[in-house]
């Protein structure tokens, strides 16, 4: 996707010399001409290849080169989703090739990445695409050999007869390329699968480990800009006058100016989010005259004041009220107070939860909060744009090539098939790449600029302007009868700008008398999906909440949990239950059984005692459940240990989703110790990675032990699922390491206050 | 010397994570040892050699960048040149890494997918041999 060539000489070594002040040897040692040997470059690749359909690509020479259509940010759908193509193909899976489809939903399908959602969308189309190829194969070979078709077989890659006659892929496809595509092609039991259910590594690892230009930040083209946006200081304001005249001085710097990314009235889509929409815009030659050159932009801002926002999509077009202000995280949360005594939206209700409370012996009331969460992806934002009055190209990382496309075609004014969107792997999404802005703003800068250009955030953009994880609140009450009876549940959360509840799931469905309401504070400072959206709250909240009512009712909290599941199961509550209590049960018996939960000696072994913290969450479709196993190191309580159970129905590319869940508990045990985005005056009080923790090496635990519930059930998310249920099980163990209950995230900062 | 690599020389392997040594993303050998290219001025460096991630073996068949490979350690992979850059280093100097030493050398890189458990592992892996 890169069309700068790796290449090196003395000539640019010395302009880059003197760049730096001049006159210094530099001795650089490196390898002038380094070759990988990957996959790709091995098969000397030819130019001729035969489309059988939008996924599938044969050449003569017998290499396969199969498209994936969904942006990669780690989550390995680059390799899972081919995978699933060549299984049905009959593909050798050491002959395959993979490349990244650009942006074209007519050929590729939805090509979104989000929602947990790639696996489950492709599932049955990629293996059908598969699959008919397949069959064109055979009838080439069939018509070739004239030989019936159903008597042609195929293995790794190879059409055969019983007569004798066999040919590659690659002899036949030419020939098929010719047929007619068929349909309504019967698909493999899941018994049959020989390149699905194996572990297959990274198509892409050896790139990755050998530093090749994979990344939107990587990419560069002849002619190529780069440019920076400076944005207000704070929340709630707004450009008032710039001087741009010493910036204009410095060497490399070619423009200076400030456009509006979206005009009046414009109507903005679900994923339109911006931050800001006074661009104050540098463009220069390279990244450090950019990025030195905007600090000496002096820039007057001022309140921006009430403003209104034109939205469209779901829910019809709408003008919405973004509140002026410059708001501090201590006022939102005393306002968070304030507002949870208010009445509040009832979103689902069961029996007579009043009643249940008013008759009841013990009332169990805990409040849980949690701040604004910054993504932190590793790549900062960044996007190339080329803008002509004729046409755009596109080309980085982001999640939704779809839902942006028709914001460009707006703010362009160009047709969608004149605007090329190329999607480079993500250096981390998250979630924050659904969101197209930085596109827009690249493709209005190039415009205005009259050239390609990078935009280009730097850390301290990437984090004190972003749409951050919203600010929660929930309060959980529990009723208990004489007995100790679990008989009414209530929850009334909420949030800036939005509450997290998600009312018909567990526990909804297994008690008698349910309460979910919730309410919502608006606020300027700009949000969005964030690694399994409101679930990510919701399961640190409730399954502390329940571990507690367990703990009142005298139960273990396995236990407890699979009676509910079992009255769920059994003689639901209600309606609209989102959940299946036997998946849910099932991996709650998974890790109860692999952690080894009720043997004193596992939890107990050599000298350390681990505290054992247990949650579990459905969400996106699937079902996880995880025990934590704390240990206390140097003073501070620390995870060792973790299993984890994952009900995810088939499992595609074993290895690549342990990693995966693997990951979801480091970034779950991280966030909820230390993640927090807090705001003084409408600033971010965190800039960049000195004052917003992330984990590290040495604070990640040694030993993530994942299980998953097998079954033939088709394939759903894994991406998000394992993440929620980790802050729970964390805090649940900080409750028997500490003994004390956690309310408010992050866990850090109180633990400290106590030592 | 991070901007000098990836706008100038064309070596984009050496990554900006923070510009700050913060999150190791950016780190090269100089005379071997792992330092962050964002904090090494180009006045400083001198004679001194210096080595990235593409300088690191001829076919990407570095022990290490075949450990990561074994061990399928990337998820986005954006901090992975880092890392490998750092653990090579650390390898060099002290073989055989305990934990509590690979804890040390490595917890100057951030990996915000979390695959911090394979990258010990793979460590580990190159040190047994």
């Amino acid at each position: 996707m890169t069309t700068g060539k790796t290449t090196y000489n003395r000539r640019s070594f010395l302009k880059a010399s003197l760049l730096s002040g001049g006159g210094l040897m530099l001795s650089v040692s490196w390898l002038s001409s380094v070759k990988a040997a990957d996959k790709m470059e091995a098969l000397n690749l030819p130019e001729q290849w035969a489309q059988l359909n939008g996924y599938i690509h044969i050449t003569p020479d017998n290499v396969i080169k199969l498209i994936c259509p969904n942006p990669e940010f780690g989550q390995n759908v680059m390799t899972a989703l081919p995978m699933m193509v060549a299984e049905e193909l009959d593909a050798d899976w050491k002959n395959v090739v993979v490349d990244m489809g650009p942006h074209d939903n007519t050929k590729l399908g939805p090509q979104f990445t989000g929602g947990s959602n790639s696996i489950r969308m492709y599932w049955k189309p990629l293996r059908e695409a598969g699959a008919a190829a397949r069959q064109m194969l055979r009838e080439a070979a069939a018509q070739s050999w004239s030989v019936p078709v159903e008597e042609v077989i195929t293995k790794a890659g190879v059409l055969s007869h019983s007569s004798g006659k066999s040919a590659k892929y690659g002899e036949m496809a030419s020939k098929a390329a010719t047929l007619t595509v068929p349909k309504g092609m019967k698909l493999k039991a899941s018994k049959d699968f020989s390149i699905v259910r194996k572990s297959q590594k990274n198509v892409e690892g050896k790139k990755i480990v050998t530093g090749k230009p994979l990344f939107g930040l990587d990419y560069r083209a002849d002619g190529m800009l780069i440019a920076m946006i400076q944005h207000p200081p704070a929340f709630g304001m707004k450009l008032k006058s710039f001087d741009a005249s010493q910036t204009l001085k410095m060497s490399g710097i070619t423009d200076v100016f400030n456009l509006k990314l979206y005009e009046d009235n414009f109507e903005q889509g679900g994923f339109d989010t911006r931050t800001f929409n006074d661009l104050l815009v540098v463009v220069g030659k390279s990244t450090w005259e950019v990025m030195n050159a905007r600090k000496k932009l002096l820039a007057q801002w001022e309140p921006a004041g009430d403003t209104k926002d034109t939205m469209s999509g779901r829910g019809g077009k709408r003008e919405v009220t973004v509140p002026g202000g410059l708001e501090s995280t201590s006022a939102q949360l005393e306002k968070m107070q304030e507002q949870a005594k208010k009445p509040a939206q009832q979103l689902r209700k069961d029996g007579d939860p009043e009643t249940a409370f008013k008759n009841a012996a013990q009332i169990i009331e805990r409040t849980y909060n949690a701040p604004f969460l910054a993504h932190n992806c590793m790549e900062p934002m960044n996007f190339f744009a080329h803008v002509t009055d004729e046409k755009a190209l596109l080309v980085g990382p982001l999640q939704a090539p779809g839902w942006v496309e028709p914001t460009l075609s707006k703010l362009l004014n160009l047709p969608a098939d004149k605007i090329e969107m190329q999607m480079t792997r993500m250096g981390g999404g998250f979630g924050r790449r659904a969101y197209g802005h930085y596109l827009s703003e690249a493709a209005l800068i190039s415009k205005k600029a009259k050239a390609p250009i990078k935009l280009i955030y730097t850390r301290e953009d990437d984090m004190t302007y972003g749409i951050y994880r919203p600010m929660y609140t929930a309060t959980y009450r529990a009723a208990l009868d004489a007995n100790k009876n679990l008989i009414g549940f209530h929850v009334k959360g909420g949030g800036i700008p939005e509450h997290a509840i998600h009312a018909n799931r567990f526990p909804a469905g297994a008690v008698e008398n349910y309460l979910a309401e919730g309410w919502e504070i608006p606020s300027n400072i700009t949000i969005g999906a964030f690694r399994a959206p409101r679930s990510n709250f919701n399961a640190a909240a409730e399954q502390s909440f329940l571990d507690e009512v367990a703990e009142a009712m005298g139960k273990d909290p396995i236990e407890f949990r699979l009676e509910l599941l079992k009255r769920a199961r059994e003689n639901p509550v209600g309606k609209n239950n989102e959940y299946d209590p036997d998946r849910y049960a099932g991996v709650l018996t998974l890790v109860r059984d692999k952690s080894g939960w009720n043997k004193a000696d596992v939890a107990t072994p050599g000298k350390e005692t681990y505290h054992r913290g247990v949650a579990a969450y459905f969400c996106h479709n699937s079902y996880a459940a995880h025990v934590v196993d704390m240990v206390t190191r140097d003073g501070q309580p620390y995870v060792e240990r973790v299993f984890s159970a994952i009900d995810c129905g088939i499992v595609v590319n074993p290895d690549a989703a342990k990693n995966m869940v693997q990951g979801a508990v480091v970034d779950g045990i991280g966030n909820a110790f230390y993640g927090a985005l807090t705001h003084k005056n409408g600033a971010p009080e965190q800039s960049n990675f000195h004052n917003y923790r992330i984990i590290r090496h040495n604070e990640a635990p040694k030993q993530i032990d994942v299980h998953f519930v097998e079954n033939d059930i088709d394939p759903t998310g894994l991406g998000e699922p394992p993440f929620p249920p980790v802050f729970g099980a964390v805090a649940n163990a900080l409750y028997k390491t500490t003994g004390k209950r956690q309310y408010n995230q992050p866990f850090k900062p109180e633990l400290d206050k106590r030592i | 010397m991070l901007w000098v690599l990836r706008d100038h020389l064309d070596l984009p392997g050496t990554k900006y994570g923070c510009g700050i040594a913060q999150c190791g993303a950016c780190k090269v050998h100089l005379n071997g040892v792992a330092v962050p290219s964002c904090q090494l001025p180009i006045s400083a460096v001198g004679k001194q050699a210096i080595t990235t991630i593409e300088g690191l073996s001829v076919n990407g068949d570095h022990p290490v960048q075949k450990a990561w490979l074994e061990h399928d350690v990337a998820q986005c992979g954006y901090c992975q040149a880092g890392q490998i850059m750092t653990a090579v280093a650390l390898l060099k100097e002290n073989p055989k890494p305990s934990d509590a030493d690979i804890d040390s050398a490595m917890s100057g890189n951030i990996c915000r997918c979390g695959t911090y458990l394979r990258i010990r592992e793979a460590i580990k892996s190159v040190a047994k041999k």
